[in-house]
């Protein structure tokens, strides 16, 4: 019995250790949900830029990395404006397209957007060219 | 009980008075309408209105919000 007990206290605490670096592990990532720093950097470039249809798309011709990015970004964008969708009565278009005036609303200056007529701005001071259902 | 002449005669007269009057007000009723020297442009992209987008924008701007890795 007494040695059973003197096992146990060492594997209780490697297990509390555990638990702890797990949950640490975890908190923090979600915490600092961040853009990837190759995403961020293309961004910042103006290599790709907002679209009004609430996706990313090429203001110039990109490298095949940055192509998958955009690709891998673009499908989980999808995904999330599909559920959002569903949740909210709408279709998969209408909530993108709505994500879209956000998003292009939201871009930085020096960041490339997509005009309504299909040209590539670059954000500056000004508010960006919109489509004019945009709230 | 009998009419007399000069009853039946305003009777006539009120008539016809009616009869202008109505006439008048049809006229004046009518609208015209004027041709649009312009072609009727239908945008056919209407399956999304502004009403849908201003209802969807703040689930939208949540989205993003909680999302900002892929946003």
């Amino acid at each position: 019995m007494d040695m059973r007990l003197k096992h146990w206290k060492p594997t209780g605490l490697a297990l509390a250790a555990i638990v702890t670096t797990a949950a640490v592990a975890f908190a923090v990532p979600s915490a600092m949900a961040q853009r990837d720093p190759a995403y961020a950097a293309a961004r910042a470039d103006g290599q790709i830029g907002e679209q009004p249809d609430g996706y990313l798309g090429f203001a110039s011709s990109p490298t095949p990395a940055i192509r998958a990015l955009v690709q891998d970004l673009n499908i989980k964008r999808k995904a999330a404006y599909t559920e959002r969708a569903q949740a909210t009565g709408s279709t998969v278009e209408q909530f993108a397209f709505t994500s879209g005036c956000n998003l292009i609303a939201q871009t930085k200056p020096g960041e490339k957007y997509q005009a309504p007529d299909g040209s590539w701005k670059t954000r500056d001071g000004s508010p960006p060219v919109r489509d004019s259902r945009c709230p | 009980m009998k009419m007399t002449n000069e009853q039946a005669r305003r009777q006539a007269i009120g008539a016809k008075c009616l009869a202008i009057v109505t006439g008048a007000a049809a006229l004046a009723g009518c609208v015209q309408i004027e041709t649009p020297d312009k072609p009727i442009e239908i945008n056919l992209n209407i399956n999304i209105k502004q009403e849908i987008v201003y209802r969807l924008d703040g689930d939208a701007k949540k989205l993003i919000e909680q999302n900002s890795e892929i946003f």
